[in-house]
């Protein structure tokens, strides 16, 4: 399947390894994966701060960037949510249409897409807690959440449970926000920091050795907390355990 | 007035390590309980449904219900009175009150007359209210506004209240018992209620179809206030109007179940007409209810029948306590009702949010409120009510994010200041960063630079589009 990538801003510049591990896993799986070169961001910065008219040039450059391609992928809910719901203030042509429907998560890719079955490359045998972003949870509906009752379906989990060696760890509040928001972060740090400890605390408390999420900007927050609270616990992207963790990844992820 | 101060009214509940993690179990465990009534009732999302679709007919018909339950309250012997703004319904009261020579009035708690500031006007005017609902009471005595619209007093420990009634009400100040101190409490109030000239009852439900109005209650403090005084005064919201007596029963299963996780309130008392000999006076008031009515985003919010479960559930709330917010209403709710009542004083609360989405997901009415949130958020920055800061930086974040070239440079230029930055910088966003957090390690190069040098001769889009 011809594929095309999208890398968002922050992964490009912060978290490269997450790129190639995305990658390298699509071209493993048979795709033909393209990387449009002029792609920058998806506009949600901005947007998510009401700033919808800064937005507009970088949302109307994300669709000319994608707009010839027929499926677009790329390893972050949070962006893929913008793209997919919240790209309501450009003119609504067929290319805006077609980028909006045709953009998909990695993890919703993999599961839903290509149904893929095995991983047989890939060893990771710690004890990990599945964090959930709140946009793969309640904005994509990658799994059941605990706020309705519905049948429990987690597509992530079952992605995971196809790496040998996996053992999941269940925090207390599995579906509590970790409190990143993006500018959220930034604009309301003592309430964004105190919900990252906590989470990070749940998670260490239920004995996980790593926290393995969808989303890395949720990573990079609940990182930061966790280093700045002395916690050893390592953090990864979804994308590198499927892929197969490296030991240089693994080292790395633990800080 | 100034903008709230979110942050630095959170920063401040945070800092209070014991309430914020006393707040935020509590809170937790009411959302456990809510979560165990919701899978215990298979019927759940269609009662959500069916009490969503109920209050959107009746707002939607607003004019016809509020006539018809004006004119079958009148036919019950009930006076009625209708409040534009909070003024009107302050005066009304004090009207009704002096004509009736009141001196005290007794009042069940009601979220409406803290939103009119009742208390301090009818203080002004020598009528002391004396709050009957235990929490309602605490915050009167500590001269604090209520920091959850059920349970009131819920970011104090019991060391707080004994200290609030041992300064108030003269009790054992080293004795924290919160059955001692309740004993107390009560022991102080019955004597006020039973001496008191008018009661005061908010209402949860305004039942157009019949002219009754039905409160609930944990304490029975509003049907004391109701039955004991001669005189019965109900601030009615005008929202609050639900078309017939058997659509109570969705409300009713919804609300406590929602709120407390218990299956209903230990009082939901109905009140129809005034009892024998006495008077029963219905104020029904906008306060800016029409106003937002007409607000094609925001009137969904007037579905709320404020049962706290998005404040229980919320992340932020749980952190920040309900009186960071500065409001009448606070958390997810209150992040999009107060700005319809003051847009410059609330203007900061659609970002004390990280859009999680999970109030949308337990309200009982289904008010899309995370999506309110962020339709708020574009109207302030419309308004040009963003801090200068967030404005300019997003204004540069959107140029740089729409030219690539730019964009390339400034990851560049990140790659190679960054590590080499001293670790607390000055106005900047990477100090908010640090302050609990460490910043990721910055790699040698980005994704592109590495597809650049590993992948780029694949790839034919690649090659001419770099």
């Amino acid at each position: 399947m011809d594929v095309a990538l999208f890398i968002p801003c922050f992964i490009d510049a912060c978290f490269p390894q997450v790129g190639v591990a995305t990658l390298e896993l699509l071209e493993r799986l048979g795709c033909s994966v393209s990387y449009p070169m002029k792609q920058t961001c998806c506009g949600q910065p901005m947007a998510n701060s009401g700033c919808h008219k800064d937005a507009e040039a970088t949302e109307r450059l994300f669709v000319r960037n994608f707009a010839e391609y027929d499926v677009i992928v790329g390893p972050s809910a949070s962006c893929v949510h913008h793209i997919r719901h919240h790209l309501d203030h450009l003119e609504q042509t067929d290319e805006v249409q077609h980028v909006r429907q045709n953009t998909f998560e990695l993890v919703e890719f993999l599961h839903d897409v290509l149904k893929v079955e095995a991983f047989p490359w890939a060893s990771f045998p710690h004890r990990i807690g599945l964090h959930n972003s709140c946009s793969s949870l309640r904005g994509l509906r990658e799994a059941s959440m605990t706020e309705i009752d519905e049948p429990f379906f987690s597509k992530p989990k079952a992605l995971l449970e196809k790496v040998a060696g996996i053992e999941f760890v269940m925090p207390q509040r599995p579906d509590e926000c970790c409190g990143f928001g993006g500018t959220f972060s930034v604009t309301e740090a003592p309430v964004s920091v105190k919900m990252g400890q906590d989470k990070v605390t749940d998670h260490h408390t239920a004995g996980a050795e790593y926290i393995v999420s969808a989303d890395m900007s949720c990573l990079m927050h609940q990182q930061g907390c966790a280093k700045r609270m002395g916690l050893d616990i390592g953090f990864l992207h979804i994308a590198q355990v499927l892929n197969g963790v490296s030991e240089q990844e693994r080292a790395h992820a633990r800080g | 007035m100034h903008a709230v101060d979110h942050v630095d009214n959170a920063r401040r509940f945070l800092a209070l390590t014991d309430n914020q993690a006393f707040l935020d179990r509590n809170l937790w465990g009411l959302r456990q309980k809510r979560d165990a009534q919701m899978k215990a009732h298979p019927e759940w999302q269609a009662l959500r449904t069916l009490a969503s679709e109920i209050k959107e007919h009746a707002l939607s018909h607003l004019d016809d219900y509020l006539e018809m339950f004006e004119r079958n309250a009148l036919a019950n012997g009930v006076h009625v009175h209708w409040a534009e703004d909070a003024e009107a319904h302050n005066r009304i009261v004090h009207q009704l009150l002096t004509a009736h020579g009141v001196k005290t009035l007794v009042k069940s708690k009601s979220m409406l007359t803290e939103e009119c500031d009742m208390r301090p006007y009818l203080a002004e005017r020598g009528i002391e209210v004396v709050e009957t609902d235990l929490g309602e009471r605490i915050q009167q005595l500590d001269n604090e506004m209520p920091s959850h619209v059920v349970v009131p007093a819920v970011h104090k420990l019991a060391r707080d209240v004994s200290k609030v009634f041992a300064r108030t009400l003269g009790t054992d100040p080293d004795n924290h018992d919160p059955h001692y101190l309740a004993e107390r409490q009560r022991e102080a109030t019955r004597p006020l209620m039973l001496a008191a000239q008018a009661g005061m009852t908010g209402c949860n439900f305004a039942v157009a179809e019949t002219g009754a109005v039905t409160v609930c209650t944990n304490e029975g403090n509003a049907d004391l206030s109701a039955n004991l005084p001669p005189l019965h005064l109900v601030s009615i919201g005008i929202e609050k109007i639900i078309p017939r007596q058997q659509d109570l029963g969705v409300f009713i299963r919804l609300l406590s179940r929602s709120a407390l996780g218990s299956p209903i309130t230990q009082y939901t008392s109905h009140f129809r007409a005034p009892r024998r000999g006495g008077e029963m006076h219905f104020i029904l008031v906008d306060n800016g209810r029409s106003a937002r009515l007409a607000m094609a985003d925001f009137w969904y919010s007037l579905k709320c029948i404020r049962c706290s479960a998005c404040m229980n559930t919320c992340p932020v709330y749980r952190r920040s306590g309900g009186l960071s917010y500065g409001g009448v209403y606070s958390g997810p709710i209150g992040a999009i009702i107060d700005p319809t009542m003051d847009f410059k004083r609330y203007s900061t609360l659609p970002f004390a949010s990280t859009l999680n989405g999970s109030c949308t997901h337990v309200c009982p009415v289904k008010i899309n409120i995370h999506e309110q949130i962020y339709k708020w958020r574009e109207l302030v920055a419309e308004q040009h009510d963003l801090p200068f800061i967030k404005r300019s930086a997003m204004k540069t974040a959107g140029i740089i994010l729409s030219h690539p070239l730019l964009y390339r440079g400034m990851v560049k230029a990140m790659h190679t200041t960054v590590p080499y930055l001293p670790s607390a910088l000055v106005n900047s966003p990477l100090n908010a960063w640090c302050e609990g957090r460490e910043l990721p390690p910055m790699p040698k190069q980005s994704f592109r630079q590495w597809y650049v040098e590993h992948r780029q001769h694949n790839d034919p889009h690649g090659v001419h589009t770099s």
